[in-house]
């Protein structure tokens, strides 16, 4: 677990958070702050709805009841493409797009007319430990590698909270440390807030300070990662 | 074989009709055979087209001494038909109907119009609504390939169309590659008949002309400003299809709407 300082700012709120589809709950009722520089764990098994609270952080899925508060704004208040900006996702597959690094680099800030500095593509590579990757296609990349190309490009649009889905699910072993290295030093570095959503909880413990345990999409215990995961 | 048994060209039609739905039913049987069942579409796609067809030929019958206008209500009405079976075709995107309706409208509409108008189709009613329907009927085609193949590819693409959406992406912007190859791959038939034509096939109208006692190179020229049409037509349509039906996948908060097992909400 790592113990850095954390601001009291709170920086997204979930406030009655629920979605439910048909007669199928998803999430319900789920309430909880981060606070900026925080990593917050969201634990619990296959189902339980820990994707789908990370789709509604996001705004992919539309809330049923309750909302999320970003910086104290009431996401729905913020136009969707700037609230994805603010709040990047990293999902479980890479899902890069045909071509080369570079450009799935520079994708992000292209929706806003920006265009990445070739500095700053080059620290974007470093940052994830492919230097001299930028010419490269995407579809000669191993698992591992396209993952870090994910989480590059998330970082490249400068988001405020960082919402990581399952990123080390899909991967082997030894592709699976070397993520969770760099997700670690990216937070130790930056300090930039997250929100990881696992079903590892030695992962959850390492990378956390807090943890909310969900379960049929309701929040079963929250709190510290040390008390909850290890309850 | 058949015209030496029958002699009446009625009775003559229906034996042949029987006999090709025959032979479709025997390619259905063999599909059967390998486990894919189509028994119940096509027996009712060739039911409802027979009578459709016989019922649509008897109504020109009557309308052939009609006044010209009743032209634009046939084609109306062939129009709002046309969107509605091409629609079925992607029946899970929302408003798949009003968008082939519109795309259709736009597509074969307007170069019928426009044909028209220069005088490239008759404006005499015998001319217009066959040469019409054609350029409908085939609109409809691509209309129908354009969706499905845009259904098929959003589904199947999903988490790319989030990942774009999740960068900030405009909603559009993520289907863009998909609504370009959904409009590249529907005009491949139209652009196949232009060019094998005379080479592979000899279209109905151009029999149907020399019969009528045309000018062989006429008809054959004119064979050609029909598929030319056909092309734009289809063309069209294709275009504002996958316009318009890429912004109804969405929700207002730019969410996409069209996921794999879940129906749009």
């Amino acid at each position: 677990m790592t113990t850095r300082p954390i601001s009291d700012s709170i920086i997204l709120r979930s406030e009655h958070l629920g979605r439910v589809v048909g007669d199928r709950i998803l999430v319900e009722d789920v309430n909880f702050d981060v606070r900026v520089g925080e990593v917050m764990a969201v634990v619990g098994p296959s189902g339980s709805g820990k994707s789908s609270l990370l789709r509604l952080l996001n705004r992919l899925d539309e809330p049923t009841s309750g909302t999320v508060f970003v910086q104290g704004t009431d996401y729905r208040q913020i136009p969707p493409r700037e609230l994805r900006r603010k709040l990047g996702l990293v999902t479980q597959r890479p899902f890069l797009f045909p071509g080369t690094v570079v450009e799935n680099l520079r994708f992000g800030p292209e929706q806003r007319g920006e265009t990445l500095s070739q500095d700053s593509l080059e620290d974007l590579l470093a940052r994830v430990g492919l230097k001299g990757y930028a010419a490269r296609n995407v579809a000669n990349l191993s698992g591992g590698e396209a993952q870090r190309v994910s989480v590059s490009r998330t970082l490249a649009n400068h988001p405020l909270v960082l919402l990581l889905d399952e990123p080390t699910s899909a991967l082997d072993e030894t592709s699976k440390s070397g993520v969770e290295s760099l997700l670690q030093e990216i937070i130790d570095d930056q300090g930039i807030t997250c929100v990881l959503v696992t079903h590892d909880t030695a992962q959850a413990a390492r990378l956390a300070q807090r943890a909310l345990v969900l379960e049929s999409g309701r929040v079963k215990r929250a709190g510290s990662a040390r008390e909850v995961l290890h309850a | 074989m058949l015209n030496l048994i029958v002699h009446n060209q009625l009775y003559l039609g229906l034996a042949q009709a029987v006999v090709a739905a025959s032979m479709a039913m025997a390619v259905v049987m063999l599909a059967r055979w390998r486990e894919i069942h189509l028994e119940g579409e096509a027996i009712i796609a060739m039911i409802r087209g027979l009578v459709q067809i016989v019922a649509v030929g008897s109504l020109l019958l009557l309308l052939l001494h009609g006044p010209r206008w009743t032209s634009v209500f046939l084609l109306a009405g062939m129009i709002v038909a046309a969107g509605a079976t091409s629609g079925r075709r992607a029946k899970d995107m929302p408003g798949a109907f009003r968008v082939s309706t519109w795309a259709i409208a736009c597509g074969a509409g307007s170069v019928i119009t426009l044909m028209t108008w220069l005088g490239v189709i008759d404006n005499a009613l015998t001319s217009l609504v066959p040469v019409g329907s054609m350029l409908i009927a085939n609109a409809m085609n691509t209309n129908g390939l354009a969706l499905n193949r845009f259904r098929s590819d959003i589904l199947a693409h999903a988490g790319e169309v989030e990942t774009a959406l999740a960068l900030g992406a405009d909603a559009r912007h993520s289907v863009a590659p998909y609504a370009q190859a959904s409009f590249e791959a529907s005009l491949i038939p139209a652009l196949d008949s232009l060019r094998s034509l005379g080479i592979v096939w000899i279209p109905g109208l151009m029999a149907g002309m020399l019969l009528s006692g045309a000018r062989p190179v006429y008809a054959a020229i004119y064979q050609f400003v029909v598929l030319a049409m056909i092309f734009a037509a289809s063309g069209l349509t294709s275009l504002v299809s996958t316009l318009l039906i890429r912004g109804r996948i969405f929700s207002s908060a730019q969410q996409l709407l069209l996921q794999p097992g879940r129906s749009p909400v």
